[in-house]
């Protein structure tokens, strides 16, 4: 985290946008991140993300619920307080299915839930920049991370090349932070340069 | 691209079906004479001829209710205007051409059954015994053989003809490509109507008198409200596993070059998403009873859950839900032919073990009867899918090229 230099492009068609991430990333460019005003099937790939984990997250948050509901029916009525409910045994099975299947789907929801949050830095208070209020609105941002190799110049006039409008240097926070947006101005905009 | 217009049937696929179908007879004939052969008391002489028919009953309604679900594939996808099935449409539309004939087997096989005189599988049929039973007396409105036959004949007939429509209107835009969009939107809404007529036929069908009438009525005093839900769920399941398996096949000797990973991880969905909406069901209709614990509704589940057809309903939940909760899960396994395949056989097995639950504890409550006559008949209509599917593929190309939905299947991705 901390405060980073990009060179940042904005692009106002999602066909241009797409050889142009493949382009850049070809390139050798560190794309830090796209910024879109909605999800674009395949974007993903074309950026060469990883598949997400979320799922493998929400199969643990499942399968934990599912243990905690068979787990504490069965230690509450069928060890520590034994009631005869209709005749059934003490450890009526199916009569606690419902109960497991809730809690499965209650644990998986609300965790992925909240690790989704995480991992996009979403909460409430909570401040995250993405560089262009327009992204979202009606343009796809593109953000490519300066490193100590990138040349500047370079960047600049190869993101124009491959389609990119408004080119601009900027300083910006890369994590998320509590604050407000107008007070904190040190974390994202602490040096905006023009590109021409 | 070039494409690969039709499909040729190869002469061992043709041998292997008539193999199949000839097994299927030969097991029939051989159920026949060891059911029927041997002397015995009056009651030992019903039980074995109700076997047979129970045999009969089993493995015809089974089979017809999943090459129907082809039909109701092909309705479902019009009417929600999906796009991404349409490279490979052609295949539940060939599975669909089997409903009339084993429509017409099913239909002997229970008009046999009904105005046989026995009695022993429908034991609502004999009037005398009617007569004296206040259960079924009250029930007469509905289990008569007159509105049984009517509701069947309607059936069968209703979901031959919307089949057959439903395909021709697919095959119709092979030759003549729409010239104008009008032309097109026209196409589009002129299916929408088709699929919604059978939706409707199939909801008061399949989804309801049906099962009620072909299988539930086999423990006639004895009724669910959910069992059609429960009876189309399974046949649904197993009818999307049929067309998984012909797709991989068709795959495998290359056609449908348009089909690819993105459409089998939509079928893998689906059958993933259908056994849990099949175990749902079936789990909530055993709890409800076991919960009331009511004498009339427990005898259902005592010769199945609790009885000698006890590890058929286990092996059950295991083939039909934990293995396809467990191994269909992930992402990787939907997107790979060998797992999907696999699955597709383990799951038409597992539903067809379902309806011998379903059908035999009625007939033979107190023993299991020997699962081979049955399996070798079942093998008898897999081989007479598999020729006519084989066949109808042959005849009209494989993709619908014309299809307004054609480049959204093409593009599709998951």
């Amino acid at each position: 985290m901390g405060v980073k230099k990009f060179v940042v492009g904005n692009f106002y068609d999602e066909a241009v946008l797409f050889p142009a991430v493949k382009k850049t990333r070809r390139a050798g460019y560190k794309i830090h991140d796209v910024f879109t005003p909605f999800p674009i099937h395949g974007l993903d790939k074309a950026m060469g993300l990883r598949d997400t984990s979320l799922h493998t997250a929400g199969f643990i948050y499942g399968i934990s619920g599912t243990t905690l509901a068979v787990g504490f029916i069965t230690w509450a009525l069928s060890i520590d307080w034994q009631l005869n409910f209709g005749g059934k045994p003490y450890f009526a099975l199916p009569a606690w299915i419902p109960i497991a299947f809730e809690l499965t789907v209650l644990f998986a929801a609300v965790g992925m839930v909240l690790t989704f949050c995480y991992l996009c830095q979403l909460a409430p208070f909570v401040k995250k920049d993405h560089f262009n209020p327009r992204s979202t609105d009606d343009t796809f941002v593109m953000a490519v991370e300066c490193t100590e190799k990138t040349n500047e110049t370079e960047a600049i006039s190869f993101l124009q090349s491959v389609g990119a409008q408004d080119v601009q240097v900027m300083y910006r926070e890369t994590g998320w932070w509590i604050g407000r947006y107008d007070r904190d101005t040190i974390r994202f905009s602490k040096k905006v340069e023009a590109a021409n | 691209m070039i494409l690969r217009e039709k499909f040729e049937v190869p002469k061992k696929y043709n041998s292997f079906s008539f193999i199949l179908m000839a097994v299927g007879v030969l097991a029939i004939i051989g159920l026949y004479l060891t059911t029927h052969g041997g002397g015995g008391t009056e009651e030992e002489k019903k039980i074995q001829d109700a076997r047979f028919w129970a045999s009969l009953l089993q493995n015809s309604v089974f089979f017809l209710l999943i090459v129907n679900a082809s039909i109701f594939f092909i309705a479902a996808t019009t009417l929600t205007w999906g796009g991404w099935q349409m490279t490979f449409r052609r295949v539940p539309e060939a599975i669909a051409a089997t409903v009339p004939v084993i429509g017409l087997i099913t239909l002997v096989i229970l008009l046999s059954i009904v105005f046989g005189s026995n009695h022993t599988i429908y034991h609502w049929t004999d009037e005398e015994h009617v007569k004296h039973d206040a259960i079924l007396n009250f029930k007469k409105g509905f289990l008569n053989k007159e509105f049984y036959v009517i509701v069947s004949v309607l059936a069968i007939g209703l979901w031959s003809f919307l089949g057959w429509k439903l395909r021709k209107l697919s095959l119709q835009v092979d030759n003549n490509p729409f010239k104008t969009k009008e032309e097109a939107k026209k196409y589009v809404w002129n299916n929408t109507v088709w699929a919604a007529l059978y939706m409707i036929v199939f909801a008061l069908t399949v989804m309801s008198s049906i099962p009620w009438l072909w299988l539930m009525s086999i423990d006639a005093h004895w009724y669910s409200t959910m069992y059609s839900w429960y009876t189309f769920a399974s046949t649904w399941v197993s009818g999307i596993a049929l067309i998984a398996l012909f797709v991989v096949y068709l795959k495998n000797n290359n056609y449908l070059e348009l089909t690819n990973k993105e459409h089998l991880h939509d079928l893998g969905v689906m059958m993933f998403a259908f056994s849990i909406f099949w175990t749902y069901l079936w789990y909530s209709q055993f709890m409800l009873i076991w919960y009331a614990n009511i004498p009339e509704e427990t005898t259902y589940f005592k010769p199945r859950a609790q009885g000698i057809y006890g590890g058929i309903f286990w092996l059950m939940f295991i083939i039909n839900f934990l293995a396809p909760l467990l191994i269909l899960m992930t992402r990787d396994a939907k997107r790979k032919y060998t797992t999907i395949a696999f699955m597709s056989v383990l799951i038409i097995f597992g539903h067809w073990l379902d309806f011998f639950q379903m059908v035999f504890p009625g007939p033979s409550p107190s023993n299991v009867p020997l699962i081979v006559y049955d399996f070798a008949i079942a093998m008898g209509f897999v081989g007479l899918i598999l020729y006519i599917t084989g066949r109808t593929l042959s005849k009209y190309p494989l993709i619908a090229t014309n299809n307004p939905f054609i480049k959204e299947s093409v593009i599709h991705h998951t």
